[in-house]
């Protein structure tokens, strides 16, 4: 795969608050997400992998705010948008065009009280006003097609699909306009297995035949293990690892992201010997010194209470990091 | 059923602590204008003709998708809900809890352990208020001040929440999810039980420390000789923490045995769908290139289908599905499934013990 950066995130910082109070959701996020690839994001609940999606579409609601960094967004022709200084207008557009968003739960998200035709054409209306009514019909059933629904489902209300159907329509709104990259927020979460197996092999189809890219957040690694080509582990609002799908399975280098591997009982081989991690995540507001992770670390030493580890590729392996004083 | 012993002529063994026989459950559901015209009685189908037994030292999982009745069965059996047919027996006799007294002396043997730990514990109170109520409510204070914080010393011991004089007096907001989850573990253990019920314990707690909860019921099991019921939607963790293993789908159980087994050598096409469809790191095929494992959705248990209840997404659905829903079929191991496909000879590689007597026996 060509490593053609589509979005580039660097030094990316998030508070919460603004006063004495605020704490740092996101702390120093460098990350690139090429074109064609899909990468996963995996964390435990307020690592910051949600805000770190808010903060990229410049969703986060107050008291969120951005405190530092830079998002680029890269065209397929080669230039550069600054996502974080778009005027409002252009982000209207930027937004859903270019990029777009599968939220958790779609339960939440569709309107209750409108039927999916009306919010699938509602898109196309407020992106593409050139378009007909009837086009916009054609379009909304062309795009339920493509999540494997037929089109006698336009007229239900959200209440009338089960969940999974809700999921696909908003995989189907989210690729209305065909944008270059879609964000997808824990999009099988509530799901059962297997619908969420439907839906992820519907969403693999569908990026071989569309050609866009996914960040896929999600808590269960083996998930992403199994449907990512990068991974990037997020721990106390830091990245902590990120590389290959294979090699983070394979030889995990952060103690975190070992941790979180052992936590998965496997369905199949052997009947490997299941560590988990002691302790619990960290909440935002006391996060410990120097390697947030160095409380709950069985090769915590000297440094790791005092410093901050920073993200950099281990001697022997390029072409992955990891932010931990063992490697470095 | 959930070992190797044949339901059908073997009697309550001495181990067997809680025993489901043919427990069925419709709930009526409001009759409408168009309900009343056609003097017809609507249910949802729940669960239907489940038969399972917990036994002493062992954890026996319950793995369905949302909706298929697990919780259901795992409310029953804990007595909040009547049946409407069948027979829950609590260490050889029929139990009826029914309310007041009696409904506490069944408790005080089985207790119930739910999902979310954030809402079964209340916020204005401390853990020591919600331990000390449990203890008292089930007569285990023991007489004075000393014995009872000796009490609830040992309790919050059990459950590794030590020491315990640094969580006494903490309210479930100021402590993490999986602390809380302990907390709701030692207060079932309050009463002194010698089931557990524990209902999706783990689903509402971070990935890292799942893992240490399941590890302290597995720890309980062996420590206390507690029977447990493990209710999950993750077959995988049925495998690393259940001895045995039953499958349900649509408020019926279609397949049991030894978790190794159930996991290994999955019987039921279900419990192959299922199987095929958790996330596995070390998938080697492609996806797009693997074949299509299954499509549709659970049914309505208001209108289920005829038969078997898979059927209509089931790939190698027969005509007999159709109409005859399948009692148990015995297979090599204690493995049993209900399913056709194992009728008779039809059964490949396993032993068929398909007496239909004891079959249908095995089933009511």
């Amino acid at each position: 795969m060509s490593a053609e950066p589509v979005l580039t995130i660097s030094g990316l910082n998030v508070d919460y608050g603004t006063d004495a109070g605020a704490v740092h959701a996101l702390r120093d996020i460098d990350l690139t997400l090429n074109r064609g690839e899909v990468l996963g994001l995996a964390g435990e609940s307020g690592s910051g992998k949600s805000t770190l999606a808010y903060a990229v579409t410049r969703l986060l609601s107050p008291p969120g705010v951005i405190t530092g960094g830079e998002v680029h967004y890269h065209r397929p022709g080669g230039d550069r948008v600054d996502i974080l200084s778009l005027a409002p207008r252009r982000l209207r557009a930027f937004r859903w065009q270019e990029l777009s968003i599968v939220f958790q739960g779609a339960m939440n998200s569709l309107n209750p009280v409108h039927t999916v035709h009306s919010q699938l054409t509602d898109v196309l209306a407020a992106h593409r006003p050139e378009l007909r009514k009837r086009q916009r019909t054609e379009r909304a059933v062309e795009l339920l097609g493509l999540v494997g629904i037929s089109a006698d489902r336009l007229a239900a209300y959200p209440h009338q699909l089960s969940g999974g159907m809700r999921q696909r329509v908003m995989i189907a709104m989210a690729l209305a306009l065909e944008p270059e990259i879609v964000i997808m927020d824990e999009p099988t979460t509530a799901l059962d297995v297997v619908m969420q197996r439907q839906i992820l092999r519907r969403l693999v189809q569908l990026r071989r035949q569309l050609d866009f890219s996914v960040v896929f957040i999600t808590h269960d690694i083996s998930l992403l293990i199994e449907f990512s080509d990068r991974i990037a582990i997020m721990y106390g609002g830091r990245i902590v690892e990120q590389a290959g799908a294979a090699e983070i399975y394979r030889d995990p280098r952060h103690p975190y992201s070992d941790g979180l591997l052992h936590s998965f009982p496997a369905l199949h081989g052997p009947r490997r010997e299941l560590t988990g991690i002691p302790g619990s995540p960290p909440h935002l507001s006391a996060m410990p010194t120097g390697c947030a992770f160095h409380p709950r670390c069985g090769k915590a030493f000297d440094p790791c209470a005092g410093r901050v580890p920073l993200l950099a590729p281990p001697a022997d392996g390029p072409g992955r990091a990891v932010a931990c004083h063992l490697h470095s | 059923m959930t070992t190797s012993d044949h339901p059908g002529h073997a009697p309550s063994g001495t181990d067997v602590v809680l025993e489901a026989r043919g427990v069925t459950k419709h709930f009526p559901l409001r009759r409408t204008a168009r309900d009343l015209v056609a003097r017809r009685r609507r249910s949802v189908h729940a669960v239907d003709d489940v038969s399972l037994r917990l036994r002493r030292g062992t954890v026996t999982a319950l793995v369905g998708e949302s909706g298929s009745g697990k919780s259901t069965v795992a409310r029953l059996l804990a007595q909040l809900h009547p049946l409407t047919s069948g027979e829950i027996r609590l260490g050889g006799e029929p139990a009826v809890a029914g309310r007041g007294r009696s409904f506490r002396r069944y408790v005080r043997r089985v207790q119930l352990i739910f999902q979310d730990p954030f809402a079964s514990l209340n916020p204005v109170h401390t853990v020591r208020y919600h331990l000390t109520r449990a203890l008292k409510i089930h007569g285990r204070a023991g007489s004075g001040e000393t014995e009872l914080e000796q009490n609830l010393a040992d309790l919050l011991n059990r459950v590794q929440l030590t020491p315990p004089q640094q969580f006494l007096d903490k309210f479930p907001h100021e402590l993490s999810g999986g602390q809380r989850q302990r907390v709701a573990i030692a207060r079932a253990l309050g009463a002194d039980p010698q089931v557990l019920l524990a209902d999706e314990p783990v689903s509402m707690l971070d990935v890292s420390i799942r893992l240490g909860v399941l590890n302290l019921l597995r720890d309980l099991k062996e420590r206390l000789h507690l029977a447990i019921l493990y209710i999950t939607h993750d077959i995988a963790s049925a495998r690393y923490f259940a001895d045995t293993t039953l499958v349900m789908y649509a408020g019926r159980i279609v397949e049991g045995g030894d978790s190794e087994r159930v996991t290994q050598h999955p019987a039921h096409p279900y419990t192959q769908l299922l199987i095929a469809s958790a996330p596995d790191p070390d998938r080697v095929v492609a996806e797009e290139d693997q074949e299509e494992t299954g499509t549709g959705e659970p049914p309505s248990l208001i209108t289920p289908p005829a038969g078997c209840r898979f059927h209509p997404r089931c790939p190698k659905a027969m005509e007999r599905c159709r109409t005859e829903p399948p009692p148990r079929f015995d297979l090599s191991d204690g493995q049993w499934a209900a399913c056709w496909l194992y009728d008779g000879a039809a059964a490949n590689g396993t032993e068929p013990v398909a007496d239909p007597a004891t079959a249908k026996e095995a089933t009511r």
